[in-house]
């Protein structure tokens, strides 16, 4: 996708920021015409992305930078939202990147399930210089599999 | 700069057990103030604890592990732990995680003290 973000924020890798963060983007979802409840699971599944940076990329330090990227298409001519949160930490390799077993009920390691679970596409890799990408995509249901959604929902 | 600490949480003892009612979004910044309130209400060795959720919109995996983590040591220790009062979206995540079938969820408190 060669356009610019709509959106491009950065952000230091405190957890009290977390909340405006995932306000700005359920706000968005919202507008490009998610349901309230997908809009709210979008918000939870970047929060979980950018939790596990916080935890893991900058293990915990808070002045670790993230830049979070938004594009209101999940693909070219395709109705959704693209998200895109780059950071500076700890690389590792996107294949081990997986979430635990559900089975197995432990506190923790919910987060890329979770991601996976709610969007349409999660895709980690290495950065060129430092950090990892995770690239996000959740496409807008048509009118009637969004209605269908809701009526599940309700 | 201070950072205001926007969870609230109380907890009162009924009969024996106690109700712990956390007020505000539990996220990464929060679920450490949840933590130590379980494990304070825990320190008491009630039979139940109840975690009263009717005060919480918002909820991510931190959270969750939270209350994963007091089904542990409610276990542990012998004592019941039950979750009331769950909001949709605090439900979505347990129904995501598939954990709506591990935990004791009842509708409100008193059927939680039941």
């Amino acid at each position: 996708m060669n356009q610019p973000p709509a959106i491009d924020i950065s952000l230091r890798s405190k957890p009290i920021y977390l909340a405006g963060t995932r306000e700005l983007i359920v706000g968005i979802a919202k507008r490009l015409g998610f349901s309230d409840q997908l809009a709210a699971q979008i918000a939870l599944a970047s929060d979980e992305a950018l939790a596990n940076v916080i935890n893991h990329g900058y293990g915990r330090r808070e002045d670790g930078i993230i830049h979070v990227l938004l594009w209101p298409e999940a693909e070219p001519g395709v109705k959704g939202l693209r998200l895109v949160i780059e950071d500076e930490g700890v690389q590792i390799d996107p294949d081990k990147i997986c979430g635990r077993d559900l089975d197995d009920v432990k506190p923790g390691g919910l987060g890329v399930h979770i991601m996976r679970e709610v969007m349409d596409i999660v895709r980690y890799e290495r950065r060129d210089q430092a950090g990892m990408r995770l690239t996000m995509i959740k496409r807008l249901p048509a009118p009637e599999q969004k209605e269908a959604h809701e009526a599940r929902s309700a | 700069m201070d950072e205001p600490d926007d969870i609230q949480i109380s907890s009162e003892t009924i009969g024996a057990a106690v109700v712990v009612r956390p007020v505000g979004d539990i996220d990464l910044s929060r679920s450490p103030v949840l933590r130590e309130s379980i494990r304070s209400a825990l320190s008491d060795g009630p039979g139940r604890l109840v975690v009263d959720l009717a005060g919480v919109d918002y909820m991510d995996s931190s959270g969750v592990a939270t209350l994963v983590e007091a089904m542990q040591l409610t276990k542990r220790g012998g004592h019941d732990l039950v979750l009331c009062s769950l909001t949709d979206r605090v439900r979505s995540i347990f129904e995501i995680a598939r954990l709506e079938q591990v935990f004791r969820i009842e509708q409100d408190v008193d059927a939680a003290l039941a």
